[in-house]
């Protein structure tokens, strides 16, 4: 075990992989920073640390600065991906998933399905997400609700450094076209990181993070770590909550969703996207469609609202879900009947 | 053209204005009272004022992430800038949008943007509007020598050609796109006006330090495209005296670069040597604008820190619908 940075598992990771396989291939706007100045290439080395260094090791070929056209960006990995490669492309943001969306809707999810299987197209697309910066509309959202809904995608999202190794690594191995959601809140935050090349995460494995038979909390991403907060604080009053993180939100693993409710009967879903069609209406409906007879009450969702999100502080805040509103939640179907 | 003596202040004021509002915001953001991403237009301020000089408050412009510049010169209230980048209630969007959002849609100020590349094609539908409008408006689309790769620029380059929209394509070539160079970033180093020129457009290209450059080729250039003319593009090359984002630790520049664009390149300066020089304005004149713009600054920062500040149920509206 070794104590690491978020950020620290995404980039060691990505240099690992990269130097296991030279068809692993990184390109993004300023993944190397500094080109074409007068501080040279790694002069800054990629606005979130998540790629110093590669390309003093890997060179130029490999590490690929790019203009700021996020289409061509997504566009170039999907043809790296047919022609053999393993491209690892960075959107700077996960709200510019906006400018290259037919790249990775149209034509990177579809490949593999719309050719009859005749090709694979491991493409991993990495980008940072997620609000409490008060970066307003543009700058905090979180995409995973669009692309899970986006069928020929895998979508992950880490919340510990620890997952962010197995799961990149997994994301990078993988044929298939995988999103890697990182939220931004979460690249100083240091945990145990399992060692060893071959320390894998498979996809659609949630983890249990705390566990109790009064509760279900789930949830994934930055909240996650809300979640064990109230988790534990419920603990000292003798109330016991599985605590699950989805990891991935597609593939979803659904027996870990209907195996806890159907112990706890009481369920509580937290997402950081917006309400309608997401992530949490959508495992509500899992759990009514399929855990009905085990159900105490009603499942909660907690969300932000169906609105864009707001830049100054009090209104970022009220927005975005929090530990009381979890815990309120929590409390809500604790109590019912 | 000699400008008037009013004309000549103007300019100088609106300038002054710009520079001591982002040079007071960089103080301000040291102290972590002012919330979220902050790109300041420091070094830029005669385009934007060289530009907007020249508009009515029926002509549209649409900005960037880098929009301060562009918002004052265009005319949105000083106290409702400051206001909206302090988060507050009486700002310009309610404190809704902050920084990288400013908008005032009745000055023709169709927003500032956070997505680098979204602006070209919404002048263009502006651009629209006013031949459909037949009034002889334009509409300008601020972009950077980052945003004119993004195939948005493209594509509303062309599209403005053949629908014939009087579009001013404004290129602020400051050297820099975040942290990379424009040597590295761009196939035409040093010559984005040539690719507009490939679109089918006439382009123009000016110091965008120098303040009657910019002024002048404005001049021709809106003249050209109000006369039926058609789209058009200019590029000035220009410097960005503060880093991208305020925290940038800037290694990317070079030595004592900083220092020399200051010290050379200063629209502020350089107009003040040449209306000086030619004895247009006198330097007990400019000295009283510098003053006056420092009491107005400061009477907007103390203004937006006592102004109301937003409650949790102004999230719910300015949206059809609250779920
Ligand atoms: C679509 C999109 N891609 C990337 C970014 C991140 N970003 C913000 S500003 C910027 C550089 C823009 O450079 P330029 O157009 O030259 O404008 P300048 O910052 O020099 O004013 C980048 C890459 C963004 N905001 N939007
Ligand atoms: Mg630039």
């Amino acid at each position: 075990m070794a104590q690491m940075m978020y950020r620290d598992a995404v980039l060691t990771t990505i240099a690992e992989e990269m130097e296991r396989d030279s068809s692993v291939v990184v390109l993004g706007e300023d993944v190397v920073g500094g080109m074409g100045t007068p501080g040279g290439p790694e002069a800054i080395g990629g606005i979130w640390s998540t790629s110093t260094g590669l390309f003093d090791k890997f060179g130029k070929d490999r590490v690929i600065d790019t203009p700021i056209s996020e289409s061509a960006i997504i566009g170039a990995a999907a043809g790296l991906a047919l022609a053999g490669k393993r491209p690892i492309a960075e959107l700077m943001f996960a709200d510019f998933i906006g400018v290259s969306l037919d790249q990775i809707w149209n034509q990177t999810a579809k490949f593999r399905y719309m050719f009859g299987g005749k090709t694979k197209c491991p493409v991993v697309i990495r980008m940072a997400y997620g609000a409490g910066y008060n970066a307003a509309a543009q700058h905090s959202q979180s995409v995973h609700q669009i692309l899970t809904g986006m069928p020929g995608l895998k979508v992950v999202m880490p919340s510990t450094p620890a997952d962010v190794k197995g799961l990149l690594r997994q994301a990078i191995r993988d044929d298939d076209p995988v999103i890697f959601l990182e939220h931004k809140a979460l690249y100083g935050m240091s945990g145990e990181v399992p060692e060893g090349a071959d320390q894998i995460i498979p996809f659609g494995h949630a983890r249990l993070a705390r566990a109790g038979e009064d509760v279900t909390i789930i949830s994934s991403g930055l909240l996650l770590g809300f979640c064990e907060a109230v988790a534990d604080k419920l603990a000292a009053e003798g109330i016991g909550c599985d605590v699950i993180d989805l990891r991935t939100t597609s593939p979803l693993d659904e027996e870990a969703i209907i195996d806890s409710v159907e112990v706890t009967g009481r369920v509580v879903v937290v997402d950081e996207a917006p309400p309608r069609c997401g992530l949490a209406a959508d495992i509500c409906a899992l759990i009514a469609a399929r855990a009905f007879a085990s159900l105490k009450a009603p499942p909660q969702a907690v969300t932000p609202p169906h609105t864009p999100i707001p830049f100054a502080r009090e209104l970022e805040s009220a927005y975005l879900p929090s530990v009381d509103k979890i815990e309120a939640a929590v409390r809500h179907v604790l109590g019912w009947r | 053209m000699q400008l008037s003596r009013e004309a000549l202040q103007r300019a100088y004021r609106q300038m002054k204005v710009i520079r001591e509002f982002e040079e007071r915001l960089h103080t301000e953001i040291q102290t972590g009272e002012i919330a979220g991403f902050t790109h300041l237009y420091c070094g830029q301020e005669a385009v934007a004022v060289g530009v907007c000089e020249h508009l009515d408050i029926d002509d549209k412009i649409v900005s960037t992430h880098r929009g301060h510049g562009h918002c004052l010169a265009k005319g949105c209230e000083l106290n409702g800038m400051m206001a909206e980048i302090w988060g507050s209630r009486e700002g310009l969007c309610k404190g809704k949008g902050g920084s990288m959002h400013i908008a005032d849609i009745d000055k023709g100020m169709l927003g500032a943007n956070g997505i680098v590349g979204a602006g070209a094609p919404i002048a263009v539908g502006a651009a629209l509007s006013a031949k459909i409008d037949n009034k002889g408006k334009v509409a300008i689309a601020f972009s950077g020598d980052g945003a004119c790769n993004q195939g948005t620029t493209f594509e509303a380059m062309n599209f403005a050609v053949v629908t014939q929209a009087p579009c001013i394509f404004v290129f602020e070539n400051n050297h820099y796109s975040e942290h990379t160079g424009v040597d590295y970033a761009v196939g035409t180093a040093r010559d984005i006006a040539s690719r507009a020129e490939a679109f089918g457009m006439k382009v123009w290209r000016a110091d965008g330090t120098d303040f009657f450059a910019v002024h002048d080729t404005m001049r021709e250039v809106l003249d050209f495209v109000r006369g039926g003319g058609g789209p058009a593009a200019v590029e000035f090359d220009t410097e960005r005296f503060f880093g991208h984002f305020e925290g940038d630790p800037q290694r990317y520049r070079a030595k004592g670069e900083i220092e020399r664009i200051r010290e050379s390149r200063d629209c502020l300066k350089n107009f003040r040597i040449s209306v000086t020089g030619a004895k247009l304005l006198t330097d007990a004149d400019l000295d009283q604008i510098d003053q006056d713009v420092l009491d107005s600054i400061e009477a907007a920062v103390v203004a937006a820190r006592a102004a109301d500040r937003p409650t949790p149920e102004d999230v719910l509206s300015d949206v059809y619908i609250a779920y």
